[in-house]
């Protein structure tokens, strides 16, 4: 059951990505309430899926890389469809759902190892965690592919070049709201899953900073985001240098995220293998 | 009768002579008080815009007129006679009527399908009328030229994205800062397109305006025309702070805002984006600024070319209005030809009238002692001869109108009832109606 309910969700979203790419190419209405529908689809079938999962297991299914990856596809599909009628902003769909799709894609190919599941899983803790890590992170990719189509928009601006893209993309102003809206939310829910994090470890192994290479690279990340608040608040930055510094800061989220869990060793690890 | 037309535009005037061009269509003077000095000229009209200045008139005479109106152009627009001569173009009858279509139908314009220029030839025409330069022919040309303009605007796309240069401008403000109500616009100096764009800035929803000009006279005009307000020209960096469009047209030869101007102040207005339209030739700004970070510069060569990309959907739109334009071509001409028998009747018609009006004040003169009642039987009478008398000649003429014929028969009355000198004295108006 579960499994049909994934492959669905898969399908769904690459039914809603290919929508959106063709909704980017040709302003329709209908074009746009397809891929919107197949998008909603597809997270209710996910989230019935990760919903089964747990109910599985005893606790909230992201303990495996599969797992995390296709719970982080799930938080972001949810952001966008929050923010895009919150926003009024449809063709953000066109860059966030082949996102989404993509990730969807890694976590069926992930390899899946099987952990045993302990108490370790079960603390309010790594709920909290958890979920406001995934949601600063699904924020942060918004973000992400907020920055990159202000950087489509202003390149297009300044050397006049003004093609089709240029027609379709939102105000350079808009995309640089959305981008700074997604780093006001986020930034503390990042803070708050921090240290969540930090004090569920020293609760597990009597000391909150262990100098584990997941702990290094999320505090670096938390850095990035902090510095480009910082300077959004106290200095003025916009536009161009915050789009790149949101990239940057997406690119130190899927490192932590992802490379640490694949390619590095760490008492993490006995949680995300 | 011949028709002429003889101007200059941005396709054949070099930047200089259309910087000058500009300036001549802010002249409150026009040609057209001096109309008198050319006698071989039958009507004249007058049109100048900030990129062309033509003129279109009657004659019989052509090239004497030719000669007059090229004097007369060569002295309003203020340049000397052979930096200008290259670049004009002189267009005869059809060729001219066909030119006057497409510029009122927008096809000559520098952005092709703006839609202004048809409002500046309507203004143009009742300058024309009140100096009442134009008659019988460049009457209904006139009137022709804004049916067939209409025409094309509405059975064409041509307007449709129409896109002149200062809606490109106002288009590209909006990509960069979604909404305009609350942002402020700085208008330095003045000049047609400057204001255009500021109107249409004024459509978006902007309330906040300030205007800065050399000569504050100017910009206390302007500002009251637009609800602005006022800033000092030397205070002009420190303006620069707190606004975020800027539409510059000054004839200012060296950049007024330079990037060693900008820089610093970029950091002070932390980087609120900041947009420059820069309307005038030679640039008002400095084009480094547009490497800085959220300063987005546009000059005229760029509008241009922005809107030259909806140009390449729009050909054929174009093409379609050409053949408008080619249609109603023909229907003036075939107008035009039945036009050389109706000054030859109104001339007819008028000689009779001199003739029986003599001879009525000689007869009352002679008989004093006519009651009212008689002398206007009379007057009756006389006026009913002469119209049965010349009521077939008339039919005879206005059958032959439209065959090739016509000018022989034209001639031949002319000669006959002596015609000659009655003409060219002054043009017939609309009113005597025989079109």
């Amino acid at each position: 059951m579960e499994s049909v309910l994934l492959t669905l969700a898969v399908t769904f979203y690459c039914v809603g990505t290919v929508g959106y790419l063709i909704f980017l190419v040709r302003d329709r209405e209908g074009v746009h309430k397809a891929s919107w529908s197949v998008l909603v689809a597809g997270a209710l079938c996910h989230g019935a899926a990760i919903v089964l999962r747990s109910l599985e297991k005893g606790h909230l299914a992201v303990t495996t890389s599969p797992e995390a990856l296709s719970f982080f596809a799930w938080f972001l599909v949810l952001a966008y469809l929050i923010l895009s009628q919150r926003l009024r902003l449809r063709i953000l769909g066109s860059f966030v759902s082949p996102l989404a799709a993509v990730f969807m894609f890694g976590s069926t190919l992930l390899p899946t190892r099987f952990i045993p599941s302990g108490s370790l899983f079960k603390s309010t803790w790594v709920v909290v965690h958890v979920a406001a890590l995934f949601a600063a992170n699904a924020l942060f990719a918004v973000a992400f592919a907020a920055a990159i189509m202000y950087l489509l928009q202003e390149r297009a601006i300044k050397q006049k070049r003004l093609g089709h893209l240029y027609a379709r993309l939102p105000s350079l102003e808009r995309l640089d709201r959305i981008n700074h809206i997604c780093l006001l939310i986020g930034f503390p829910l990042m803070t708050v899953g921090l240290l969540a994090g930090f004090l569920y470890a020293s609760t597990v192994w009597k000391s909150p900073w262990n100098w584990d290479p997941k702990e290094i690279f999320a505090l670096l990340t938390w850095l990035i985001y902090a510095v480009l608040l910082h300077e959004r608040l106290a200095v003025g930055w916009r536009g161009r240098r915050a789009a790149w510094l949101a990239i940057f800061g997406f690119s130190a989220v899927l490192v932590t995220f992802l490379g640490v869990n694949l390619f590095l060793e760490g008492h993490h690890t006995i949680f995300v293998e | 009768m011949d028709i002429y037309l003889i101007g200059m535009n941005h396709k054949t005037a070099p930047v200089a002579l259309r910087e000058r061009l500009a300036q001549v269509c802010r002249l409150d003077q026009s040609p057209l008080e001096k109309v008198r000095q050319c006698r071989a000229v039958d009507e004249l009209f007058y049109l100048s815009t900030c990129n062309r200045v033509e003129f279109l008139f009657t004659t019989s005479d052509g090239g004497r007129a030719l000669e007059e109106v090229r004097e007369l152009m060569f002295a309003h627009v203020g340049l000397p006679r052979p930096q200008l001569e290259a670049h004009t173009y002189v267009h005869h009858n059809l060729e001219a009527v066909r030119h006057l279509f497409r510029v009122a139908s927008s096809l000559d314009s520098m952005v092709v399908g703006e839609p202004q220029i048809l409002g500046q030839i309507k203004d143009a025409y009742r300058e024309a009328t009140r100096h009442k330069t134009v008659g019988v022919v460049l009457n209904r040309l006139l009137h022709k030229t804004f049916s067939v303009a209409k025409r094309v605007r509405t059975e064409t796309n041509i307007g449709c994205h129409a896109v002149s240069i200062s809606y490109a401008a106002v288009e590209l403000a909006r990509k960069i800062f979604g909404e305009l109500k609350d942002k402020r616009v700085l208008l330095i100096g003045a000049g047609e397109m400057a204001e255009l764009a500021a109107q249409h800035l004024l459509a978006q929803g902007v309330r906040d305006m300030v205007v800065v000009n050399r000569t504050l006279a100017r910009a206390m005009d302007l500002a009251a025309r637009f609800r602005a307000s006022t800033a000092p020209f030397e205070n002009l960096p420190e303006t620069l702070l707190d606004v975020d469009i800027v539409v510059s047209s000054t004839g200012a030869v060296e950049p007024i805002v330079t990037y060693r101007d900008l820089k610093p102040r970029m950091r002070r207005r932390k980087n609120r984006p900041l947009f420059f339209i820069d309307i005038a030739v030679p640039r008002d700004i400095d084009p480094e600024v547009n490497r800085l970070d959220n300063v987005y510069l546009y000059d005229i060569d760029d509008l241009k070319g922005i809107v030259d990309l909806n140009l390449t959907e729009r050909r054929q739109e174009a093409q379609k209005a050409e053949h408008i334009i080619e249609s109603e071509t023909f229907r003036f001409h075939q107008w035009l030809q039945t036009l050389d028998v109706v000054p030859t009747i109104i001339a007819l018609r008028r000689k009779a009238e001199a003739i029986r009006q003599a001879e009525l004040k000689k007869t009352f003169s002679q008989l004093p002692d006519l009651g009212e009642k008689e002398r206007r039987a009379i007057a009756v009478l006389t006026d009913s001869i002469l119209r049965k008398m010349l009521h077939d000649p008339i039919v005879f003429l206005k059958n032959k109108s439209t065959r090739e014929s016509k000018r022989l028969f034209v001639d031949f009355t002319q000669q006959l009832f002596n015609l000659n000198e009655e003409r060219g004295q002054s043009a017939p108006s609309l009113d005597s109606g025989e079109g």
